[in-house]
């Protein structure tokens, strides 16, 4: 059972950063983290291996100036190595061309059975790039998976809906995306730590992956045409509780009618 | 100007149209001339007269998928009839489920780009400019298309107010779903409806919910208490989701629901980027949390500083009282 986790590697979200005012797209210049998101496709891919009896976890990212921290961080929870993606030419880069670089990075991984990624990243959310992927892929595809069972070449998957969950099964090799909190994600052991410092990871650039012109601001189909201050919601009275501000609450209810 | 046509894609259940659909439809028949919809169900004559109301003209329609998810099969048909040369400017459908499975196939499969989490749509010359918050609502990014259509987009629910325009049935096509091979091979088996109680998060006037300041999972019965008392949906912050206190069924936000209703009351929520988006737009927002400095207090009308805890029994009590 050899699992590829596509993970991204994002800003701080207690430090969401700023859009940069020529790009006008996010900027990506600090240390990036492990997208929370992806810990619990990381964490379902060691427990899918795991129950196999034997097979490998391989990262996929895609990120800027070689950034490998997040990669690390996976690497220390168990996953065996790691490619990475990264290349100037990537700046600019839409969500479908994102598919087009993690996809041509997931090809290379030989045997893979299955494909894991979030619903969404934490940063840029299109929610769109699991499908993305799977269809330049032509696998089937489960998204918003809450539980996965393997059973012979089947996954058996619960998917979230509007109003609860599907059964769904799908052939393998196929990708499916997890939401986040099925799991648990592990901490990385000091063992983890020391062992993920010496664990591969393949760096390669857009034309490794022979997708030159089709990615970054060349291959984006969208522009960003302006950035406009949202109208700020005025806040109103903050009070400290004495022990008596539940009273507010009731009258302030009462005065809206809803009680 | 407007656009010569756009697609919208349809949603229901038990032959009624997903309010979703009908807000988009709304808008988008002031950006185009013809308004057709395309729907995956059996039941496409049972929601015509629907869908013609809101502004469409037509609907096309898969028909039954006999379980198959949506995703592959609908783009696929799309794809037919847009290669077929029955392109529109824009197909647009809603961040659900559903809508963003169709529209992540479709763009692989057409080679378009999709622009995701919109508010809202307008037309610039012959270009459609769509506008998503960014930073939990406090910036918004106007964005359009420099490649060819057809344009995918993807709005955000609650985007719009719909409103019927008093069209007459839309015409039922049915278009046929090409044979989807090895990647249409998910389907489901067997369906589970969880029941709640009360209004649903989508429709309820009044929401209560519950963050990481509740403190552990058991302190969650205070919201449910509350909501029951109030009518009110009970509604979670993504941390305490996260942790597996509540359902994802229960997450309000940006990647949960987004909700506006009448009041919002925020028990232990500090008010990360990723809830604001999802309530900021209530007309009427009460915080409690313990800390002074959380965000959430820069868009609550009534904010306590206090300890859940103390404060939702109280709260609980004399409403009981009353």
């Amino acid at each position: 059972m050899n699992v590829v986790v596509c993970v991204k590697q994002i800003p701080d979200p207690a430090d969401p950063g700023a859009l940069d005012p020529t790009t006008k797209t996010l900027k990506r210049d600090g240390k990036l983290i492990l997208d929370e998101s992806d810990s619990y496709g990381v964490e379902m891919a060691l427990q899918l291996v795991t129950a196999a009896g034997g097979g490998e976890v391989t990262l996929v990212s895609m990120a800027p100036n070689g950034e490998v921290s997040g990669l690390r961080t996976a690497l220390a929870m168990g996953a065996a190595k790691a490619i990475l993606v990264s290349d100037d030419a990537l700046a600019g880069t839409d969500a479908l061309g994102t598919a087009k670089v993690l996809a041509k990075a997931i090809a290379r991984v030989e045997g893979a059975d299955l494909v894991l990624t979030a619903t969404e990243s934490s940063d840029g959310y299109t929610g769109t790039v699991p499908e993305q992927i799977a269809g330049l892929l032509d696998l089937p595809s489960v998204t918003f998976a809450k539980q996965i069972e393997i059973n012979g070449s089947t996954l058996k998957v619960q998917r979230q809906t509007e109003d609860g969950f599907d059964d769904v099964e799908c052939p393998m090799p196929a990708l499916v995306s997890v939401t986040a909190g099925v799991v648990e994600p592990r901490y990385p052991s000091f063992k983890g730590i020391m062992a993920a410092k010496s664990k591969p990871v393949d760096t390669l650039t857009v034309a490794d992956l022979g997708l030159d012109g089709q990615v970054g601001w060349a291959g984006a189909g969208q522009q960003i045409v302006a950035i406009e201050e949202a109208p700020a919601r005025e806040s109103g009275e903050v009070i400290e509780d004495d022990g008596t501000a539940f009273e507010k609450i009731v009258a302030f209810l009462d005065n809206l009618k809803v009680l | 100007m407007t656009l010569s046509k756009i697609w919208v894609l349809a949603e229901a259940s038990d032959g009624k149209v997903a309010t979703t659909t009908l807000e988009i439809l709304t808008k988008v028949r002031e950006l185009a001339t013809t308004v057709e919809a395309i729907y995956a169900g059996g039941d496409a004559d049972a929601i015509a007269a629907q869908l013609g109301e809101y502004g469409a003209s037509k609907v096309y329609t898969t028909g039954d998928l006999a379980g198959a998810l949506p995703g592959v099969p609908v783009a696929n048909a799309i794809a037919a009839l847009v290669e077929g040369g029955n392109a529109p400017d824009a197909i647009v459908a809603a961040t659900s489920y559903v809508g963003r499975d169709i529209a992540g196939r479709l763009s692989a499969k057409l080679d378009r780009t999709v622009i995701t989490n919109n508010v809202d749509l307008e037309v610039d010359g012959d270009k459609l400019v769509t506008t998503e918050p960014v930073f939990g609502g406090s910036t918004n990014v106007k964005t359009t298309f420099t490649a060819a259509g057809p344009h995918l987009v993807l709005v955000r629910p609650k985007s719009f107010a719909p409103e019927s325009a008093g069209g007459a049935a839309a015409a039922v096509e049915t278009i046929a779903v090409p044979d989807s091979g090895k990647s249409g091979g998910a389907v489901i088996t067997n369906r589970h409806v969880e029941e709640r109680e009360g209004p649903s998060l989508d429709e309820a006037a009044i929401v209560v919910s519950g963050g990481r300041g509740l403190g552990e999972a058991a302190s969650y019965v205070m919201v449910e208490d509350l909501a029951k008392l109030l009518a009110a949906a009970p509604g979670a912050s993504r941390a305490i989701v996260d942790a597996g206190w509540v359902p994802y069924s229960y997450q309000v936000g940006q990647t949960g629901k987004v909700v506006k209703p009448t009041v919002y009351i925020a028990a232990g929520i500090s008010g990360a980027t990723q809830h604001m988006v999802g309530m900021k737009g209530s007309k009427n927002i009460i915080a409690i949390n313990k800390d002074a400095e959380a965000p959430i207090f820069s868009v609550s009308d009534l904010g306590i500083v206090g300890d859940v805890h103390k404060i939702l029994p109280q709260l609980i009590e004399a409403l009981k009282a009353r």
